[in-house]
């Protein structure tokens, strides 16, 4: 009567899941370009965008009047302060790599790098 | 089962999915990736499915999200928890019927849809593809914490005799 804890059918899906998402992974990191570009965008839209390879601080506005304190030193961009009471965007720590992103749910902010190509060309050829 | 005391197991099941639920929240995030969770309220769920049915995993998974929600969190978590939750009850549901997978394989499937649910959510409320980088990491913690709470869920279910006898 005792039904048993794990089944084959348990691993089969187990591994295809794993399998998946190695294919998932590998596709990601394969198509990883070195960054160049820091985008700051607040409820979808765009409102900020630096070059990565120099240093700056800015202070980003959210949605609901919350703030974010952008920093990009040496290559790489983090949030130093947030108003959220959380501060997970700070800790998410830093980001170089394009495709990268660091995201504030509080305050709708996403900081996105950006690879040479605009990312525009690349959707069209996606298609 | 009798009505009464099968309003009563809801109402117990309930209340224990909520305790799991803050107990779940007042562990600080040990990986600096929002959804990284072990899902200890699937615990809750998981049993409520194979002991009360689909019904009744659906109603106190939904209860749950909104109690919590009122209770604790805001309109922002209430939609993440829902998206989240109802996509992995739901699948879990099937995956129970389809009658291939033991609570731990339902769990795992459980786990991956309610991070999948979330990143989807996350998606339409910051209208970026952005954040969809994170999948990756959330789909392996999503399988791995499902396996967990899968075999603690199945030996759960094992040890409560409810449904066998009429209380």
């Amino acid at each position: 009567m005792e039904k048993k804890l794990i089944r084959k059918n348990d691993i089969i899906l187990l591994g295809g899941l794993l399998f998946v998402l190695a294919v998932i992974t590998l596709i990601v990191f394969l198509t990883r370009q070195a960054g160049a570009e820091v985008v700051v965008s607040v409820d979808g839209q765009e409102v900020a965008a630096f070059p990565l390879d120099v240093d700056t601080t800015y202070e980003i506005e959210g949605a609901g009047g919350g703030r974010n304190l952008l920093v990009i030193e040496g290559g790489q961009a983090y949030l130093s302060d947030a108003s959220c009471p959380d501060l997970l965007c700070v800790h998410m720590g830093k980001i170089s790599r394009a495709g990268q992103s660091i995201i504030c749910l509080p305050n709708k902010v996403t900081v996105e790098i950006r690879g040479k190509e605009k990312s525009e060309e690349y959707d069209t050829i996606v298609g | 089962m009798r009505k009464t005391s099968k309003l009563a197991l809801y109402g117990v099941m309930t209340a224990l999915a909520m305790i799991l639920s803050f107990v779940e929240s007042q562990i600080p995030a040990f990986v600096a990736v929002p959804g990284v969770k072990i899902g200890l309220t699937n615990i809750a769920v998981l049993a409520a499915l194979y002991i009360l049915g689909d019904k009744g995993a659906l109603a106190i998974n939904f209860v749950r999200i909104v109690a919590v929600a009122l209770l604790f969190g805001n309109a922002m978590s209430l939609s993440f928890s829902l998206a989240g939750g109802m996509l992995a009850t739901i699948v879990m549901i099937l995956l129970k019927k389809l009658g291939r997978f033991s609570a731990t394989g339902v769990s795992i499937a459980g786990g991956l849809c309610h991070n999948l649910g979330q990143i989807i959510m996350a998606m339409i409320i910051l209208n970026t593809k952005a954040i969809f980088w994170y999948l990756p990491v959330l789909w392996l913690s999503g399988i791995l914490s499902g396996f967990v709470i899968g075999i603690i869920g199945a030996l759960v279910i094992r040890r409560i005799p409810v449904g066998k006898s009429d209380f």
